[in-house]
């Protein structure tokens, strides 16, 4: 089951002792819709963590109202019915390596789901699963998280989210720090996941590469606001708009419109990723 | 957590952010001990009247102060508990065999709190209006004269800075644990005390490794930058003692004149 995040004018801040921050969300208001992959990108300190953290409840709305499927985000919410809203929203930190601590593998990934009220078989059975998920076999549920490999630890902190079975992932650069193959492989068990249970996805990068191949939707942050919430192509195809965010445009794009400057050949369509790059070649009669 | 002042630099340009670290530290720790000359409510009142002169010269607002005191406060009040449940002499107001309460009892618990509450006010001028790095290398220098018995000053001080340092990077990732495992369902601050000691190993685990991990790369990074120890320094930042430092400690011996006049004897031995 999917569900859809729907932000209501919410404004946030982060409060230090007396210390109140500016406000890292500004009247924030975006549909986010069920079962769509969106992709958030800003420069640092845009305020892409502290939406997904809103999400999430762990960033409460000074002003503005939050609503996950028929749950409700209000400035004044109970930390109980916090607890509920985090058990729908999965959500993978960055780095989320660093949240490891349990004795063995197992031991952590079932933390997740005994917290919302898994029995342990039931959740040792839901770890057994998951870890294949993530690419991984049963033999390492066994072993001390500590003494795995960058990449592998890296799974198996996701696979402690995957373990609660939320509806919504929202993920904070997942692939930050990992070599290109790691990388490719987590991004494309995070679209495998997103297809197969048809959840809503949302996907903080500063990778263009992958916004192209994985999302459908883009959200672009500046100063704690949203200023751009379109699908993917068509934030692509508006070259001004880009433009005027500072945004990188995507390997093949730029190949097209380096192609089209210098050959007068116009491609019939807007190509991101190299297959479509491909397919416009052999409509237009050049390959 | 982020509720923590103590350690905490507030920025400002008031005169007391203008000492040099070495007469603040003076002062402080000399101020600690004046502290136990006060017998009556006289030096009391001349006390606090100093104590609340150098927070409003300091220019940080008296909220954070009580935000500062704030952790401290059950420490606080369980031995003002203890000393007015155990004081005897004077009238006594109620009497359960070996607990008493009395009016020398409700006195010294009144001291007490005063005492206490004043030290950490004090102290928390020192910090909120001295860089971290200022301070020890204050401390560093008034240390020095150890060096003579061989005590390592120097990698003291250097500890000691590298602790300080590292305080707001422990807080952060603190914060971000926190957050980390309260997306995966832990409510902190919630249930019994064995419940709630159970919701810190999950927090404390990844701490110690991520600074352990720290302290190693630490350790390479100046290892490779050729840091050895017991090796003479030299320092980028200067101390200078100015006529406002002298003026500092002769702010202190009026004070320590004023307690001896009011104090309930009158002189300064007991």
């Amino acid at each position: 089951m999917a569900m859809e995040v729907n932000f209501e004018n919410v404004s946030a801040d982060y409060q230090l002792g007396p210390i109140r921050s500016p406000l890292v969300l500004h009247s924030v208001d975006v549909r986010i819709e069920s079962g769509s992959y969106t992709a958030v990108i800003g420069y640092t300190g845009a305020g892409k963590s502290s939406l997904l953290k809103a999400m999430n409840g762990l960033l409460l709305p000074k002003e503005g109202q939050i609503t996950v499927g028929d749950l409700v985000i209000k400035p004044d919410k109970n930390k109980h019915a916090l607890k509920s809203i985090r058990k729908r929203v999965g959500m993978v930190f960055q780095f989320p390596e660093s949240q490891l601590f349990a004795e063995t593998v197992e031991k952590d990934i079932c933390f997740g789901p005994m917290n919302f009220g898994v029995s342990k078989d039931e959740a040792k059975e839901i770890a057994k699963h998951v870890v294949e998920q993530v690419g991984l076999t049963q033999d390492i549920l066994t072993k001390s998280p500590f003494s795995l490999s960058g990449g592998q630890k890296r799974r198996i902190a996701i696979a402690g989210i995957l373990a609660m079975q939320p509806d919504i992932l929202v993920l904070d650069e997942p692939g930050a720090g990992l070599d290109p193959n790691g990388r490719k492989e987590i991004m494309d068990l995070i679209a495998s996941w997103h297809k197969d249970r048809g959840m809503t996805t949302v996907l903080v990068t500063h990778d263009m590469e992958d916004v192209v191949t994985y999302a459908d939707r883009v959200i672009v942050m500046e100063k704690g606001q949203i200023v751009l919430h379109d699908y993917v192509e068509k934030v692509f195809a508006n070259q001004q708009q880009l433009e005027k965010w500072h945004l990188d445009v995507p390997d093949a794009r730029r190949f097209q419109l380096n192609f089209e400057k210098k050959t007068g050949i116009v491609l019939p369509k807007v190509c991101l990723t190299i297959e479509d790059l491909a397919d416009a070649f052999i409509e237009v009669g050049l390959a | 957590m982020n509720k923590l002042i103590l350690g905490r630099y507030f920025p400002g340009d008031s005169w007391i952010h203008m000492l040099d670290p070495r007469s603040k530290l003076l002062a402080c720790i000399y101020f600690i001990f004046v502290l136990f000359l006060a017998n009556n409510w006289q030096t009391y009142v001349l006390l606090w009247i100093f104590t609340l002169f150098v927070m409003y010269l300091s220019g940080v607002s008296f909220k954070t102060y009580l935000l500062g005191v704030r952790p401290l406060i059950w420490l606080i009040l369980f031995t003002v508990l203890l000393q007015i449940l155990f004081t005897s002499g004077g009238t006594i107001y109620i009497d359960w065999g070996p607990i008493t309460i009395s009016e020398f009892g409700l006195t010294n618990g009144v001291f007490i709190f005063c005492r206490f509450v004043m030290i950490v006010f004090v102290s928390t001028v020192v910090t909120l209006t001295t860089k971290p790095i200022d301070l020890t290398d204050g401390i560093n220098s008034l240390l020095r004269p150890l060096r003579a018995l061989k005590v390592p000053v120097d990698e003291l001080a250097l500890m000691l800075s590298i602790s300080l340092r590292f305080i707001p990077n422990l807080l952060d990732e603190t914060q971000k644990v926190m957050d980390a495992q309260r997306a995966r369902g832990t409510e902190f601050g919630e249930g019994s005390l064995l419940k709630q000691m159970k919701t810190l190993v999950p927090v404390l685990l990844p701490l110690f490794v991520s600074s352990l991990n720290r302290a190693e790369e630490l350790a390479n990074a100046m290892e490779v930058r050729g840091y050895q120890s017991g090796e003479k320094r030299s320092t980028f930042r200067k101390l200078t003692w100015q006529k406002r430092d002298t003026l500092c400690l002769l702010l202190m011996l009026v004070l320590t004149v004023g307690l001896a006049v009011f104090r309930a004897d009158g002189s300064i031995l007991h």
